[in-house]
């Protein structure tokens, strides 16, 4: 290794009120190759990686880029040190254009006005230079999660990055996306670019990683190479124990439709149908899966079932009582819950602490509320309950969700949603961010709900995880279900070919 | 925590106001007057009981003004228009309580009614524009608050102008059984006796109830935590069940039935009829105290003390020959020192607590969710 290393980290420390986020790091990125971080939810990969990129300043510790020393006071100084990250969450403008937003913060100008088309060019020519299409004048609220990681990774190459951080990019990514981004990768790497590449999938870390450096309680344990182990050991390296998988042993379903939806259809602002003719029932008890590749319109199925839609229509019952006339409100107290997709988006207030998000959906009811008022103590009481069963790492009930870690934020809204009991579950990327150790505790918790008789539609990326707990599947693609398979009969490979619509024939 | 919280809602205004009048000082010293005697001089007018009491009468409209403007705030809706909203309402209030006579307590409450009902009827029309049409509230109110002057002032000359006044252009007297009752008596009976032509006014207790409601409302109730949601993170509020429209409407309702309520201390407490020159920019400046108060009843109630001490001591510069408008100046320009400093403060604040937080607690759920 003749040259700087890229990134060297060295003695980094990061305290944080009740926890140690980085405890004197050591990490060395080699310069042209792809680095990966794992480690459990709160290990402190977000943290490092944020110290990196000059959002988080260290409170100890030497950071040296390309050989020379780094003190970065904001992302800016990074950007302008070749360095760029794309969140664990996404930071873009809902209502501006993918074109806007890539130019936010660092307008081309040509005189005084700005040179949208000379960006909207290098746009293009960034997007097919490394497989990442996109349109540029289409607004960003309308596009799917991988869409927007894709607007993610253009903002950063378009500041003129060498260094490229991913913290969890492919967290709801099916695998044929999960296949794109990594040719994207393999591209990048080509050209001579450095990634650092944070994820909870082994399989994946393995085959796209160079070296892999597995990160326990704030401290680095380790560096290795996809060579020297194999998913099994760097789980034990990062939890000391083995790889969990979803499993449903025997059947938990019941006669008894919890959930019947019937002719659901919903056109979009352009009138183009967005979900059509969507017929299925969930029982009592069962587990039913939603495959398709994101953006297919499972946000907007979970939206039409909510009442979030209003222009849907169709009908919709649970437990024998038609939800049609009802608002989102009533929907939910008559009982149906909410894991959603995007947990900043849809599950959490981040400035307010994790007792009023744990309110968040069930505020109108005990134990949160009393009467007209909020029942603090009630409220704190059982958040505390979510916080301990559901292993939430958080110093106390009154920090603000933000200062969670992704993977913990996540476990309370799955433990809110939980505890609350609904009859019909929407669990849409339950396990999203969520370490492989805790993933199964997750895991055991949905069964252990099927078992007691709840309902559950699930919405999942992770194909191992869809067909392991689901009674049912469904394959939604383009808006339409198109497939109803057995679990027990497919396998991920067979899955993903339903889901881009190559099955579609042989299943009717 | 604690002391962390204190510092950020004691501190930081005081060093607001602090830097507040040294930049002011130095606009004196460039036009040539000593700031320190100044300053002294109003300190003196400012602090008789006279005084005193004449800067919680000027409070109080300002408080309620802070009130409707800070609800809106709270769920990230920006009501500007608490201006024309409250000299549309106490005109009304005006003209009915004049024109109405029953028993002492009846009275008030119908003139109450009157006023809130206007108001809120008056800010409904922007909410309606936003949930049917997409007009942001900021456009549609600060449009309505010509509006409402406009229409005021031909409802006023036109049709509320009482034909017989004397001398003063007014609506008609409203009856005594429509009055505040001062509140200098009962201080009087506790032995604080203030010279005539002072009077504390009966609204104050109204006042603190309007405080005290708000806070319940905002921080403890259902209504208050879909508020707050709504304007922390709409899309999650939504989903969890608050449906976004009604929600503009509702908060809006609320803020303008308080903005009915801005002129009425004035009214009852003082006029007892709406002059021509009812007086103006309690809804603007209901604003500045909402931002300093940071939307917290308390904060206000601080907020709007200081401007209405403000506003009582800046007479007596007049007499000393400085032009009163330097208070003005440090008005506005204290608001802005609180905007600034509370951002430092809190970042000083983070990083002392995170300091000592070297030593890390262990997380047990039960003894830290009872210790609250
Ligand atoms: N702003 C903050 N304030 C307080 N604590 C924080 C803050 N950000 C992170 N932490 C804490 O630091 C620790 C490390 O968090 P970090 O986000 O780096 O974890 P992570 O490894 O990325 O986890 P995940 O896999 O869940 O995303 C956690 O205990 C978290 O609660
Ligand atoms: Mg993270």
């Amino acid at each position: 290794m003749a040259a700087a290393p890229a990134i060297q980290l060295e003695g980094v420390t990061k305290r944080y009120p009740g926890v140690v986020a980085n405890n004197d790091v050591e990490l060395t990125v080699a310069s042209g190759e792809v680095h990966a971080v794992v480690g459990e939810n709160g290990a402190g990969k977000s943290t490092l990686m944020k110290i990196i990129y000059g959002m988080v300043r260290p409170d100890e510790g030497i950071i040296t880029i390309d050989g020379a020393q780094a003190n970065f006071r904001t992302p800016k100084d990074a950007i302008d040190a070749g360095i760029g990250m794309v969140h664990q969450h996404f930071m873009l403008a809902d209502n501006l254009t993918v074109l806007e937003n890539v130019i936010l913060g660092s307008e081309p100008r040509s005189g005084v006005k700005i040179d949208f088309e000379g960006a909207s060019e290098r746009i293009r020519i960034l997007g097919d230079t490394y497989g990442l299409r996109l349109q540029p004048n289409q607004r960003v609220e309308k596009l799917s999660v991988g869409e927007r990681q894709r607007v993610e990774i253009i903002k950063v190459l378009y500041r003129g990055a060498q260094i490229l951080i991913l913290d969890e990019p492919t967290a709801v990514l099916v695998p044929q996306e999960v296949n794109e981004l990594f040719d994207s990768i393999r591209d990048l790497r080509e050209e001579g670019h450095t990634i650092i590449f944070i994820s909870h999938k082994l399989d994946e870390v393995l085959s796209i990683a160079d070296r892999i450096t597995v990160m326990r309680d704030g401290q680095t344990v380790g560096t290795t190479t996809p060579s020297e182990v194999d998913a099994r050991q760097l789980a034990e390296m990062m939890i000391g124990s083995e790889l969990p998988s979803p499993e449903t042993k025997e059947s938990t379903v019941q006669n008894e439709v919890l959930l019947d939806v019937s002719d659901l259809a919903l056109l979009s602002d352009e009138g183009r149908p967005v979900l059509d003719d969507i017929t299925f029932v969930v029982r009592k008890g069962e587990i039913v899966g939603i495959a398709g590749v994101e953006g297919n319109g499972q946000a907007q199925l979970i939206d039409s079932l909510l009442g979030l839609a209003p222009t849907s229509t169709g009908s919709i019952t649970l437990a024998g009582k038609s939800m049609d006339d009802l608002e989102t409100r009533e929907r939910r107290a008559a009982g149906i819950g909410l894991i959603p997709e995007d947990r900043h988006r849809q599950g959490l207030l981040l400035p307010s602490p994790l007792w009023e998000n744990a309110a968040l959906g069930h505020q109108y009811k005990e134990p949160y509320a009393n009467g007209i008022w909020i029942d603090k103590k009630g409220t704190r009481e059982h958040t505390a309950e979510i916080v301990r069963r559901f292993d939430v790492a958080a110093p106390n009930v009154d920090v603000p969700a933000a200062a969670l870690s992704g993977g913990n934020q996540q476990k309370l809204v799955v433990g809110r949603e939980l505890m609350a009991n609904p009859t019909v579950l929407l669990a849409a990327q339950p396990t999203r961010g969520i370490d492989i150790g805790a993933q199964a505790e997750v895991w055991e918790e949905l069964k252990r709900a099927r078992a007691a008789g709840m309902g559950i539609l699930l919405i999942s990326a992770d194909l191992d995880e869809l067909i392991g707990l689901s009674d049912t599947i469904h394959v939604l693609f383009e808006g339409k279900l198109v497939a109803k398979l057995d679990p027990s009969e497919i396998t991920p490979e067979i899955l993903g070919s339903y889901m881009t619509g190559a099955g579609e024939k042989k299943a009717s | 925590m604690k002391s962390g919280r204190l510092l950020t809602s004691v501190v930081a205004p005081a060093i607001a106001i602090i830097i507040a009048f040294g930049i002011a000082a130095v606009a004196l010293l460039l036009v040539g007057i000593d700031p320190i005697t100044a300053y002294k001089e109003m300190w003196v007018f400012g602090t008789t009981p006279e005084s005193l009491i004449i800067t919680v009468n000027n409070a109080l409209p300002l408080f309620v003004s802070a009130l409707a403007v800070a609800v809106g705030f709270k769920m990230g809706l920006f009501n500007i228009g608490v201006e024309g909203t409250y000299l549309i309402a106490a005109l009304f209030a005006a003209y009915v309580g004049a024109r109405v006579s029953t028993t002492p307590v009846l009275h008030v409450t119908a003139i109450l009614l009157v006023a809130v009902l206007v108001g809120a009827g008056w800010a409904w029309i922007p909410a309606y524009l936003k949930v049917k049409r997409g007009v942001h509230e900021v456009i549609a109110t600060i449009m309505l608050n010509y509006i409402a002057f406009a229409l005021s002032a031909y409802l006023f000359l036109n049709v509320f102008r009482a034909e017989t006044a004397g001398l003063t252009i007014a609506t008609d007297l409203i009856p005594e059984t429509g009055w505040i009752p001062s509140l200098t008596p009962l201080l009087a009976a506790i032995g604080i006796e203030v010279r005539a032509g002072a009077n504390l006014q009966g609204f104050v207790i109204i006042a603190i109830a309007l405080g005290v409601g708000y806070h319940y409302l905002v921080n403890k109730s259902r209504f208050g935590y879909d508020l707050r949601a709504s304007g922390i993170n709409p899309t999650a509020a939504n989903a969890s069940g608050v449906d976004p429209k009604k929600m503009i409407i509702r908060t809006m309702l609320i803020s303008g039935g308080l903005a009915g309520l801005v002129g009425i201390a004035p009214l009852l407490g003082f006029y007892h009829q709406y002059p021509q020159d009812f007086p103006r920019n309690y809804g603007f400046n209901g604003i500045a105290v909402a931002l300093l108060g940071r939307n917290n009843a308390v904060g206000m109630a601080f907020g709007a003390l200081l401007f209405g001490f403000m506003q009582r001591s800046a007479l007596i510069l007049d007499l000393r020959d400085v032009p009163k408008e330097i208070v003005t100046i440090i008005q506005g320009i204290v608001v802005l020192a609180v905007v600034i400093v509370y951002e430092v403060i809190s970042k000083y604040v983070q990083r002392r607590v995170i300091a000592s937080a070297a030593a890390a607690t262990e997380f047990d759920p039960v003894t830290s969710a009872e210790a609250a």
